[in-house]
Formats: C-alpha cells, sequence, structure tokens
C-alpha cells in the first residue's frame, strides 16, 4: 500500500515510455510501453496480438519519428502487408521511406539437420542489421515462439532468447514480443520468465454466444498502470482499449444550462434547464413518452447548433423519424445537416463491451455535445446486472469527463416495482424524471415528475401531459389539463411507491 | 540476394572440383559463420573432412562471415549459426551446428547411402 502510495502521487516522473498511440492503452499505462525495453504480449491465437503489436509500430514511425524493425516468424512482409492495408498501414510506402525493415524469418524443421552445437547469433546478426539500416528504435518480434517448432534443441533456445532479451535491452530499442497463450502459463513456453518489464495479456472470450475482448496489463515493473481487465475493441479504425472506469472522479461540474427542449419542463428545473456535462434519466412504463421528452431535448440541441448522438436500441432510425413526426417533431432537418446522428444497433449484436467501444469511437469521432440513449433498459438482455451498471458508469463517467450532456431512457416494466437497474443506475444520474401513466375513469393521462436533481432547485409537483400533434404539451402550473388534486395525489403515491421511497 | 564474391571467402577444393563445377555436378556448399569463433573453426575443419572422405573432387566450400556481410543472413534464412547450405545439387539443405556427427551431415547432404 505504501508503494503505491509513492507512485500514485507522482505517475508522470516515472521511467520514460515510449506511447503506443493506441487510445486507451497509453492511458492504463500512464504514456505508454518501457522505453528501452522489452514487453510482451500474449493471448490465444485471434486475440489481436500482432495487430498491437504493428500498431505500436507503425505509430511509433508516423507519430514520434521512431523507425521500426518488424521481424516476423510467421507470415511473410505481403501476407502482413496485406492483413494491415486494411486499417491504412501502408506498410511498402514505409519501407520504402526507409523508416521500416519487415524481415521474415522462416525456420522449417524438416528442412533443417542438428548436427552438434549451434546458437542463435544468425539470428542476433539479422536483427543487428535490420536495427541498423534504419536506425530503429522500436522493434516488434511475432512470434518468437515459433521457433521452438522449427528448433529441436530447447535448452539452446532458452538460453538464446535469454541472451536477446538483453542484448534488445542493451541497445535500448522499445521491443514487443507476441507469444501465443499456453495451458497455465501466459505464454506456451514461459516466455514471461524471461520478459520482466512489462507484460500485457490480450483475451478473446464468449459469453452467452457473444464475444468480448479485453486487454490487461499483467505487470509493469517500476510503473504505475490500470490493473483491470479493460475491453477493447478491434475495428476498421485499428485497435482502441475502453478507457476505464477512470482513475478518479475530477469532472468539471459546469455551471451553464441548456434547455430540456419543453418550456415547461425548463421552468421546473428554475426556468433554465438542466446542467450542462450532466446525466439525465428519463424512466416510465411502456408508452409514457420517453422517447417524446427525448425527441424534444434533441430537436432543441440542435436548434442551437450542437451536436447530438443518439444510440437507438429499439427503434431504427426512420422508425423513430417517423414517429417524432407524428408529434410535430421533425428531426430529419438536423440529420440532413449533419448535427445529428443517429446510431442504431440491437443490444444483442455484440456484448456490452463492443457496444461501450463502439459509443466511445463514435463520440471520439462525432464530437457530440449532447447524447441520448434510447432505452438504455435493452442492455440488460446482453450481459448480468454487474456488467451493465459498471458498462453504464464507464459511459457515463466517459460523457462526463468530455462534459457532453446525456439523457438516457429507461423502461420501468408493467406497474411493478421501478426496476433494480433503474434505482441503481440512478446513483450514477444527476436528474431524473420519472414518467407516468394512470387511468382515470375513461380517460388515460400521463404525467411526470422530477425525482431528483442534484445541485438546483426543482419543482416537486407530478404534471400531467398531454403529446399533441404539436409535441409535448404540458400542463401550465397548476395542474392543467385539468388534474383533480385527488387524482394527482394518487400519482404522485403510487410512483412513490413504485420507486420504493 | 546480391553476392559480392568478392566478401566472400571462397575455397576450391582442386582443379578436378572446378571442373565439376563447370559441368554442373560438383556439390556446391557454403558454411555461414559469425567470426572465427569456436564453433566455426570447428565446423569448418569438420566439414573439410567431410568433404575429403566422400566428395573428393566435386566440391566447393563458400564461407560465408556474417560479421562482414550481415545482408546476407536473410537471403538463406539464417538463424543459427554455424549453419551449412547445400546449394548444389537442388533443393537446397540446410545443416545446423558444428557438424561434429558426420553420420547426420551426410544425412542432410543426402549422402549417406554409399557412393
Amino acid at each position: 500500500m505504501e508503494a503505491r502510495g509513492v507512485v500514485d502521487r507522482s505517475p508522470s516522473c516515472e521511467l520514460p515510455k515510449a506511447p503506443t498511440g493506441i487510445r486507451g492503452l497509453d492511458e492504463i499505462t500512464f504514456g505508454g510501453l518501457p522505453k528501452g525495453r522489452p514487453t510482451l504480449v500474449c493471448g490465444g491465437p485471434g486475440s489481436g496480438k500482432t495487430l498491437l503489436a504493428l500498431t505500436f509500430l507503425v505509430n511509433g514511425i508516423l507519430d514520434s519519428n521512431e523507425p521500426g524493425v518488424l521481424m516476423t516468424f510467421e507470415e511473410n512482409a505481403d501476407e502482413i502487408t496485406s492483413d494491415v492495408s486494411s486499417l491504412g498501414f501502408d506498410l511498402p510506402a514505409l519501407i520504402a521511406t526507409k523508416k521500416l525493415v519487415v524481415d521474415y524469418v522462416r525456420v522449417e524443421r524438416s528442412e533443417i539437420e542438428e548436427t552438434g552445437e549451434y546458437d542463435l547469433e544468425g539470428l542476433f546478426v539479422r536483427l543487428d542489421y535490420a536495427i541498423r539500416s534504419v536506425g530503429a528504435t522500436r522493434v516488434v518480434l511475432d512470434t518468437i515462439e515459433s521457433l521452438f517448432a522449427g528448433l529441436k534443441d530447447d535448452a539452446v533456445l532458452r538460453a538464446e532468447l535469454r541472451r536477446l532479451f538483453r542484448w534488445l535491452k542493451d541497445k535500448g530499442v522499445t521491443t514487443v514480443i507476441t507469444g501465443e497463450r499456453g495451458e497455465g502459463l501466459l505464454t506456451k513456453q514461459g516466455l514471461e520468465e524471461y520478459v520482466s518489464d512489462a507484460v500485457i495479456l490480450l483475451d478473446h472470450r464468449v459469453h452467452d454466444q457473444v464475444s468480448t475482448r479485453r486487454l490487461r496489463v499483467v505487470k509493469y515493473r517500476g510503473s504505475y498502470h490500470g490493473t483491470n481487465e479493460y475491453p477493447f475493441l478491434i475495428d476498421a479504425a485499428g485497435i482502441s482499449v475502453l478507457p476505464v472506469s477512470s482513475m478518479a472522479l475530477a469532472h468539471d461540474a459546469p455551471l451553464d444550462r441548456i434547455s430540456t427542449g419543453i418550456a415547461r419542463l425548463d421552468a421546473m428545473f428554475g426556468d433554465k434547464g438542466f446542467y450542462r456535462g450532466s446525466t439525465v434519466l428519463v424512466s416510465g412504463t411502456a408508452g409514457t413518452g420517453k422517447t417524446s421528452l427525448a425527441a424534444h431535448f434533441i430537436d432543441a440541441s440542435c436548434r442551437r447548433g450542437e451536436r447530438c448522438l443518439c444510440f437507438l436500441f429499439e427503434e431504427s432510425p426512420q422508425q423513430l423519424l417517423r414517429n417524432m413526426r407524428s408529434i410535430g417533431i421533425d428531426l430529419e432537418p438536423w440529420v440532413e445537416a449533419g448535427l445529428l446522428r443517429f446510431h442504431a444497433d440491437r443490444p444483442s449484436r455484440y456484448g456490452l463491451e463492443t457496444h461501450l467501444a463502439t459509443m466511445h469511437e463514435l463520440v471520439a469521432n462525432f464530437k457530440p455535445t449532447v447524447t441520448v440513449l434510447d432505452p438504455v433498459t435493452n442492455l440488460m438482455t446482453v450481459g448480468t446486472f454487474a456488467d451493465v451498471q459498471a458498462m453504464l458508469t464507464r459511459m457515463i463517467d466517459h460523457l462526463k469527463t468530455e462534459n457532453i450532456t446525456a439523457l438516457l431512457t429507461s423502461l420501468t416494466p408493467g406497474q411493478t416495482e421501478l426496476e433494480r437497474t433503474e434505482t441503481s443506475i440512478s446513483s450514477l444520474m444527476d436528474t431524473w424524471i420519472v414518467l407516468a401513466n394512470d387511468d382515470l375513469g375513461a380517460r388515460h393521462r400521463r404525467g411526470l415528475y422530477v425525482l431528483k436533481s442534484r445541485g438546483m432547485p426543482h419543482s416537486n409537483e407530478l404534471r400531467e401531459f398531454t403529446l399533441t400533434d404539436e409535441g409535448l404539451h404540458m400542463a401550465a402550473n397548476g395542474g392543467q389539463p385539468e388534474t383533480s388534486e385527488l387524482a394527482r395525489h394518487d400519482m404522485w403515491e403510487g410512483h412513490n411507491r413504485r420507486a420504493g421511497l | 540476394m546480391t553476392c559480392g564474391k568478392d566478401t566472400i571467402a571462397v575455397q576450391v577444393s582442386d582443379d578436378r572440383s572446378a571442373a565439376a563445377l563447370s559441368q554442373g555436378k560438383a556439390y556446391r556448399l557454403r558454411l555461414y559463420v559469425a567470426g572465427q569463433t569456436p564453433k566455426s573453426i570447428l565446423a569448418l575443419s569438420n566439414l573439410k573432412q567431410i568433404c575429403e572422405d566422400h566428395l573428393q573432387g566435386r566440391y566447393e566450400i563458400e564461407i560465408v562471415d556474417l560479421l562482414e556481410n550481415p545482408q546476407l543472413a536473410a537471403g538463406d534464412q539464417i538463424l543459427a549459426l554455424p549453419t551449412l547450405v547445400r546449394r548444389l545439387p537442388e533443393p537446397i539443405k540446410k545443416i545446423i551446428g558444428d557438424l561434429s556427427n558426420t553420420e547426420r551431415v551426410l544425412v542432410g547432404l543426402d549422402l549417406q547411402v554409399c557412393r
């Protein structure tokens, strides 16, 4: 505990680091891989080891002007080149401009006869020659354990690999060594024994038929690092690690306010609306008007010229546009103006981590000031209760850090108690608006109230509203359209009971 | 592969070998080493002995010192040292180690069947 406290205080003046340029990874390692030292990246087949290593190499060339050497033991230069060209890595150009050397080392046991003593000096010579020819400061060995299949003498190999890693360290090149995950070991041949500076483990697991990739920094000598498993994503833009349920609670707390899009609802928040960068939960049973309320919010944001990103987990964008047009809100022009972007996904399409990663990616690209998640409860179908909560915590955390206002809708099933999710995620929420239905006599009524709103005075009234073809119409203060005091009291009571208050 | 002849020490056994080589009938062998290490010296002397015993008059040995010509290592996929490469006759064969086990060397060179 004591030692941790010491490094905690000064994460910036640790040993020098070589940034990987991989979003998220540099954050959890506080700057990148240990500069001038070897790092072992291990994981099962298809876990993204080679991609991570190559990204490290290419980003080194492009971002830090650090030439690199790729020594590959499994795929030849052409195969590697075509593998990563879809990610926009132009290896031939880097090779032509003398920034990169790719040396394919092929060992075929059947073609080699072993007689008497030998060492791997040839490998050293090749590596040294490659490093010198471009002045490389970054090296990737992918996957050096293949040598064990090619050569018979394990003892020699082990001794030579130990010597190789020592040699690389003495040369001061930052090295990434990839290794295949083994039974009970991080790598098949126990390379972790030799590479003691940093070890990153990649994992690709399937739970409930949904696959998620995770990354964990198993070890990082001399540096503080995040120790959790972090979800990561491989997509057209390459590899990105999900930053963190950030290390601290340190978001700004801006004072400016933004409109809810409904004047009378703004009025309930002291006439000003939500805090910018806050998180708003809108919950209610089916058909209470959650999405309509969200649409008003979107509309108002776009009207101010702000960018709005909207995640749909139930409807397609077309459906939503059509439905909102029916209550007089036309969002289409905002889509055309590039201010509003929809991202619709079936929750079950992939794991929570991938959803989270996708959201991060989209937020990073589109740079919205407002996001809407509709309905967030649909994500419950993808993972366990704890997983969903963790994922939402991360997401909300991230949005807050970016000062993005988020509105989440949540479906409360039937006339039962408020869902556990709702009550549990509510602690993450700054503002909670509850929508309710009530049948009184022949009339179906809708109402809403503000269950909480941190840091501001707000109305405690239950307010009735109607959905008209000009949008959500709230009753004026005092209970119009006509709601009897008694009925209002009933709704109020009912909802407090459901919320367990 | 660019292979500057002048930088490679070439040892041809005798006149007869030169003739055999020109007719494409000889063994063209190349021994990769890195400097004058005990292993490389031993490998060369073992190789010479084996050639004299089994390939008299039809072999040529090139010695490539990778400390002087590191660029040549990739071409023949050299990794372990010393490595003996049989370049001719084809197919290419590789034998790694100090060549102290004559029988294995002969197997590697496809010479184990009596001449």
